[in-house]
């Protein structure tokens, strides 16, 4: 066939190709959306064409999810449990990822291996005895037991991404300030912190998302609705007996899940670089 | 009193050892260079020097004091890096300043010798300007500067020219060489290059496998190498070397290399000599060939001054009476060492 | 005019230059990190261990050993031999999938064309969203009354509404959803993984393969894909390790059901040790997920450090 059809053939199936991965990809989003915004009897109508609004969009989804429910106290609890998290995931896991950095022999790249892959240990494995330890700290049922648990995922990641980044980072700088009359520990902070704000900026917004999207400890460890954080509340508590609040567990999952997604767009290349970072030369 | 002294100092890296025991006297004000090729040692025993790197056995003496556990910024050294290690957070002015904050030393103070260390560079009009913002004189001159503000007792340079092309590394040279001998700081200098090493030193120190081979000033490393290895590392092209029949080498410099009819007074040694191949380089012309009953690893090579390069007279595959003045000849033994003959 | 600076002249104590010493410093520093670890990740896992060869449950906790008679009984039960076999399946069908998915759209985002940014920030969603969330919007469209899966295939004629599926009610079509689901989750990640791999091979290798004459095919399978493996292998062992042991896709959809035929190992674990309080046999059925992980994760370590290029 001549030339200009086979390429017009060419980019057809190339679009279509596109616009398929994106419905598939998208198209349960959209799904979402649009009933967190559609009338309870817009919505349970099998008759009404569901890929649009046949009656006019409504917030009262909304409005009942901030009003009814415990909504807005799951919003804070998954704040305060992120900000602590992070917080000790900085303390601990930035100094821990430079100095397997600087670790002069194998032993950096060992321990930083092994630290790795204690984020593989499954929590379907270690929920069971960390329920047991939870309880005996008398932090059953609590938001705090999170607190005390998620580092356990979250160190073990950042200090990988930051092994990563310190180790791109020229010694020559801290050998500078060492010869310029900073002590070992003076040059970590007034060096190797300063220049690696990009990277602790990472690990915060990744710290974060991973304590917003955790789902298996927070089942494990909290009942009371009050207490729990927005995931688990979102998926679990918005069913009151047998019936399924569908307007309203979408309008939670839509708000719940947005600050999670515009996290990862903007960070996606560089957690892909990050554990990725020994196989791409 | 030495400025730097190094009684034989010796790192291991396990079981490999990177310096063999290296004992050497820095005296006051003198420029020295640590010249080796790749691997020798060299920047390890810097570092040693340093402090950024402790050594196995040894000792090191800095200013008449024994250094070997204190830290780099109790020795009163000031180390340049290869590519300067400037703070690329701080402006040209803190960079300065740096070394002078962490002694904790009075603001009007460091203002005052700031002040007085980006003059003496004339980089006083960079101080607001960030690293990146500046070419690389620039970047090198605000190194200086910062190695100076502390008044050392030894300046400390780990190959800071590598990193340059061609031609800003012969004017990055002078202008390191006039500021040594401006302030008359004694200068440790580390390279591999044997052209910066001659031009700049006040003394060469010849390191290979962690060893020193010769410590002279450059005409005595180029006229009176101690072994093999000098005579061939230092001058480009490099020292030829020949098997003598009864053992041990013979070494000529190419230059010394000429056609017979161009050498005048006797005390000369003849050899009969065929060019393969010629390079024509403008002010002279570099020949290399074989030379009749005596065995080298390399072809022989010959600079010919620009008499002959003009005239194809000497030309490929004929053989051609070449000699070299007795006095040019350099004799060395079976181990490599030079040894005196007549 | 240099004015020799003060060198040290009094004698210093061992201990004044401690923090200076790179040993004490590198070890301060890890400690936190490797502490938390250890008590907390290093601990659980030997209780774990220590719960499956007792007879610990929540309501008599004791410490009695019983060595390997909870794993006995367990591999007795019938429903556990189900439950390992969905957990392969559901494993190792949804990283099939998502891996070809993959492929081909990190193939098709290959090409530079208008509109690629946004393309791309929607193709991540499922993989950016938390599974959760995004399990219970499934959850939705799977509905038996209200699907509107089933609402388009009645209205474009496919099926009547007396043939449409009871997607979770069926347990052929529920373990097929949650194939779907997870497949869904993935492929994003194995598309930003694979185009990852493809533009880190270097152009000149490329450029060598079509100046010595390898065609498209050629060039795709024999130079490219080889040279991305490593890459994959990391991708795949995270795929495998967080579905092997996955708990809230089952839990939120299925509830392991209808009659256990979409119970996974996880989940399984998740029912006996937590719900129903039997910690050492709930212990037994988690630590079977250990062997596979760990026979995953040496395999694809080994084989990434031979291919490295």
């Amino acid at each position: 066939m001549s030339r200009p059809v086979a390429r017009s053939l060419r980019d057809t199936g190339f679009f279509l190709g596109i616009a398929f991965f994106v419905i598939l990809a998208a198209f349960p989003f959209y799904w979402m959306a649009i009933t967190a915004f559609k009338q309870n009897s817009d919505l349970y109508d099998v008759t009404n064409i569901p890929f649009w609004f046949n009656e006019p969009p409504t917030l009262e989804h909304i409005k009942y999810l901030f009003e009814e429910t415990l909504f807005a106290r799951w919003l804070l609890n998954s704040l305060i449990i992120g900000v602590c998290v992070t917080a000790i995931t900085l303390v601990t896991a930035v100094p821990a990822g430079y100095s397997l950095a600087r670790m002069t022999s194998r032993k950096g790249e060992a321990l930083g291996i092994m630290i790795f892959l204690t984020y593989l240990v499954p929590p379907t494995l270690l929920f069971l005895p960390l329920s047991r330890i939870i309880a005996e700290l008398g932090l059953q049922n609590s938001m705090w037991s999170l607190v005390l648990v998620y580092p356990t995922f979250t160190i073990p990641f950042c200090s990988w991404l930051l092994l990563g980044f310190f180790k791109a980072l020229p010694v020559e700088i801290e050998e500078a300030a060492i010869v310029d009359g900073c002590s070992l520990f003076g040059a970590f902070i007034k060096m190797a912190i300063p220049l690696s704000v990009p990277a602790i900026l990472t690990v915060v917004i990744f710290t974060f998302t991973l304590t917003l999207q955790e789902f298996v400890y927070a089942l494990t460890f909290v009942s009371s609705s009050d207490q729990k954080p927005i995931t688990l509340g979102v998926s679990t508590d918005l069913i009151r007996g047998d019936v399924f609040f569908w307007g309203e567990i979408m309008a939670g999952a839509l708000i719940a899940a947005i600050p999670v997604a515009i996290a990862y767009n903007l960070f996606l290349d560089r957690f892909i670089a990050g554990i990725t970072g020994g196989a791409v030369k | 009193m030495a400025a730097v002294f190094t009684r034989d100092i010796i790192k291991k890296f396990g079981e490999v050892p990177a310096v063999n025991g290296i004992s050497l006297t820095v005296p006051d004000g003198e420029f020295m260079v640590l010249l080796g090729p790749s691997g020798c040692g060299k920047t390890t025993f810097l570092r040693i020097i340093c402090g950024l790197e402790q050594q196995t056995s040894g000792d090191l003496l800095i200013g008449g004091n024994l250094v070997n556990d204190i830290p780099p910024r109790a020795r009163g050294v000031a180390m340049m890096f290869q590519s300067y290690g400037l703070y690329p957070h701080y402006t040209v002015r803190n960079n300065i300043a740096f070394p002078l904050r962490t002694q904790r030393v009075p603001r009007e103070e460091i203002q005052k010798k700031v002040e007085w260390a980006s003059q003496l560079l004339g980089i006083g009009h960079l101080l607001d300007r960030r690293p990146r913002q500046l070419s690389g004189g620039e970047r090198q001159r605000v190194a200086l500067a910062r190695a100076l503000v502390r008044e050392p007792t030894a300046l400390l340079l780990d190959e800071p020219l590598s990193n340059l092309d061609a031609k800003l590394r012969s004017s990055a040279r002078q202008e390191i060489r006039q500021f040594q001998q401006r302030v008359g700081l004694t200068t440790i200098y580390v390279t591999h290059d044997q052209v910066e090493a001659m031009g700049m030193g006040d003394r060469i120190a010849v390191i290979d496998h962690g060893r020193v081979r010769q410590v002279g000033t450059p005409t005595e490393i180029y006229e009176d190498p101690a072994d093999l290895f000098v005579a061939t590392f230092v001058g480009a092209p490099p020292m030829n070397i020949i098997t003598r029949n009864g053992g041990g080498y013979i070494g000529f410099r190419p230059e010394n290399f000429l056609p017979k009819d161009m050498i005048e007074d006797g005390g000369a040694t003849e050899f009969s000599f065929r060019v393969d191949r010629s390079e024509y380089l403008g002010s002279e012309r570099i020949v290399y060939g074989v030379m009749a009953g005596f065995d080298s690893k390399q072809p022989i090579t010959a600079k010919l001054p620009p008499a002959h390069v003009a005239e194809e007279s000497i030309r490929p595959g004929e053989w051609h009476p070449f000699a070299v003045k007795n006095s040019a000849l350099r004799h060395f033994d079976t181990n490599g060492n030079r040894s005196i003959r007549h | 005019m240099a004015v020799i600076a003060e060198p040290v002249a009094k004698p210093i104590s061992r201990f004044h230059f401690i923090l200076d010493r790179r040993e004490v410093l590198e070890t301060i520093l890890v400690a936190p990190a490797i502490l938390y670890v250890l008590l907390l990740v290093g601990l659980p896992l030997l209780l774990a261990v220590y719960y499956s060869l007792s007879a610990y449950t929540i309501y008599n906790p004791t410490w009695k050993f019983v060595g390997l008679a909870n794993f006995e009984q367990i591999l007795q039960n019938p429903t556990f031999l189900d439950t390992l076999r969905n957990t392969f399946i559901f494993t190792f069908g949804s990283q099939l999938l998502g891996l070809v998915l993959g492929k081909f759209g990190a193939f098709l985002l290959l090409q530079p064309f208008p509109g690629r940014k946004i393309v791309r920030a929607l193709i991540i969603l499922p993989f950016a969203v938390p599974v959760a969330l995004a399990t219970i919007a499934w959850q939705w469209m799977f509905d038996s009354l209200y699907s509107v899966i089933n609402w388009t295939m009645i209205a474009t004629g496919i099926l009547t509404r007396e043939e449409a599926p009871n997607w979770l009610g069926n347990p052929y079509l529920a373990m097929l959803c949650i194939v779907i689901i997870n497949a869904w989750r993935f492929f994003p990640f194995a598309i930003v993984i694979f185009l990852a791999g493809i533009t880190a091979v270097p152009q000149d290798v490329i450029d060598a393969a079509t100046v010595d004459g390898a065609g498209f095919w050629r060039r795709n399978y024999q130079i490219i894909l080889p040279m991305i493996l490593p890459i994959m292998a990391i991708g795949l062992i995270f795929g495998i390790v967080f579905t092997f042991t996955d708990l809230s896709i089952v839990f939120l959809l299925t509830m392991g059901g209808p009659g256990g035929a979409t119970s996974v190992l996880g989940f399984a674990g998740f029912q006996t040790g937590i719900v129903s309080g039997d910690v050492s046999h709930g212990a037994a059925i988690s630590l079977f997920m250990l062997p596979v992980l760990l026979v995953v994760v040496i395999f694809m370590l080994r084989f990434i450090r031979r291919r490295e290029i």
